[in-house]
């Protein structure tokens, strides 16, 4: 049994909180990149400048990207021949962010849901933990802006709706939702699984690397059908029109119920923070 | 599409000449509010209280920023959706205030107000929460400090970037979703 401290995971973690919430993603600045290169429309190309701007500035000033820390997020592998030691895991995982949140000069969104009084540090954290084989322990950490999250929705269709069904739900969604959620966005849509399930699959792909292709090539096909459906609404980089409305589509399958087709579309804004360590 | 740069408090001659799409470099003092202090704002208007601020010619900024490291005024200080303030602004509106700034669509009871009460709409660009700060040069907390990054705040800009996504004319910046293409 390997052993871990409870120390490193919160230390690994507050590092962790501050370095996604400063420092944009390789693969998100290269497809913001890539759109500026592709954009004709002179409004598009001087929001994606911006956002590159932003992008620089944050990481030489160490200030946040976006105001909206987000609530954080995390999916949290733990192998079966490890042993966290001195404590709590989930326990370190908050301290890590109530660390992390407060040295970072980082912006504590977390709230009580009706009296809206401020937890004052940033946690509770949302933990997601998985168990798998191996002597590992990987954490990976998103900080959800709300104002995408808002955006996102949950619907049990009919088996009988199927893959048209799901497309016209999703476009609908990300058209309804036109300029609120930050576009350009990252579309995660989990399928299959039960109400719940499905909306983890959804924000389990947004966890994925934005360059990436889908191992199944069904369902990669899937994924680029959608993207670029959903770039032919014309939306644009913060709803002034453009040819990019999403940076990518992320579909995360698992089998359902006989009755059932759930579905879940989670929207992620450009400010697309994502990090990940192994212990 | 026009420049314009102007400066708070804004009157009815700064609106009216504001089409979609303008580009305005706002000066002066803005003020920050989102959904609790909105909240709070009209708990003290229906109980025939004072304001914090005079919403005569002001301009009111949907923002909660990031705590102030050490060395700046503010921290990132992007704007947050719109929609969410949907429900208070035509009463600002009504009473003086004369610009929101935010991100996202309006609903119809505000762009009526607008069109009424001669207002504007600007969009800040979502997301570049840290370059915006760049423009503010100083930040106070005058009301409901308790509210953390909610609480009201006067804050000084200087040429502040804004696109007018509504004009007081019926006018309006953000393009209809293509859905015939799409599907
Ligand atoms: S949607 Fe994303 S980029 Fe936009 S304000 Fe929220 S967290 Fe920031």
């Amino acid at each position: 049994m390997k052993e871990i401290q409870v120390m490193d995971v919160m230390e690994a973690v507050g590092k962790m909180c501050i370095k996604a919430n400063t420092e944009l993603p390789q693969d998100v600045r290269n497809k913001l990149e890539q759109a500026m290169a592709e954009e004709t429309s002179s409004s598009a190309k001087e929001v994606l400048r911006q956002l590159l701007e932003n992008a620089d500035l944050a990481m030489e000033t160490k200030l946040p990207l976006c105001q909206d820390c987000g609530l954080a997020v995390f999916f949290v592998e733990v192998g079966d021949d490890i042993k966290v030691v001195g404590g709590n895991l989930r326990e370190a995982i908050n301290e890590g962010v109530r660390k992390g949140y407060a040295e970072g000069y980082l912006r504590k969104s977390a709230c009580d849901p009706l009296t809206r009084v401020n937890t004052g540090d940033g946690t509770p954290a949302v933990v997601h933990f998985d168990l798998v084989p191996g002597d590992k322990l990987k954490i990976v950490f998103m900080p959800k802006g709300g104002g995408a999250e808002n955006m996102s929705r949950v619907t049990m269709l009919a088996p009988a709706q199927g893959w048209e069904g799901i497309k016209n739900f999703v476009i609908n969604r990300v058209a309804e939702a036109g300029p609120n959620p930050c576009p350009p966005t990252v579309i995660g849509i989990g399928i299959g699984g039960t109400f719940e399930h499905s909306a983890k699959l959804a924000k389990k792909s947004l966890m994925r690397n934005l360059e990436d292709t889908h191992s199944d090539p069904e369902i990669a096909a899937r994924e680029k059908e959608l993207e670029e459906a959903l770039n032919a609404l014309g939306i644009g980089p913060m709803g002034l029109g453009g040819k990019t409305t999403v940076l990518g589509v992320k579909i995360n399958m698992e089998p359902c119920h006989l009755a059932s087709l759930p579905l879940a579309v989670n929207v992620q804004c450009h400010s697309q923070r994502h990090e990940e360590v192994v212990l | 599409m026009a420049e314009y740069t102007l400066t708070t408090p804004l009157t009815d001659v700064d609106t009216i000449q504001l089409k979609a799409g303008d580009v305005v470099f706002l000066n002066g003092i803005i003020y920050s509010a989102r959904d609790a202090a909105h909240k709070k704002l009209f708990e003290l208007l229906d109980s025939g209280k004072e304001l914090p601020f005079d919403l005569e010619g002001s301009a009111i900024y949907y923002v909660g920023p990031s705590p102030a490291p050490p060395g700046r005024p503010i921290g990132s200080a992007g704007p947050t959706t719109s929609y969410r303030m949907d429900s208070f602004a035509p009463r600002l509106h009504s009473l003086g205030m004369k610009a929101s700034i935010g991100k996202g669509k309006r609903s119809d009871e505000v762009k009526a107000a607008m069109k009424e009460f001669k207002g504007v709409y600007f969009g800040a660009t979502g997301g570049a929460g840290a370059l915006l700060s760049n423009s503010i040069v100083e930040s106070t907390v005058i009301a409901f400090d308790e509210l953390g990054p909610e609480a009201v705040r006067a804050m000084k800009v200087k040429d502040f970037p804004l696109l007018v996504i509504n004009d007081c004319h019926g006018g309006e910046l953000y393009v209809k979703p293509k859905l015939d293409t799409a599907e």
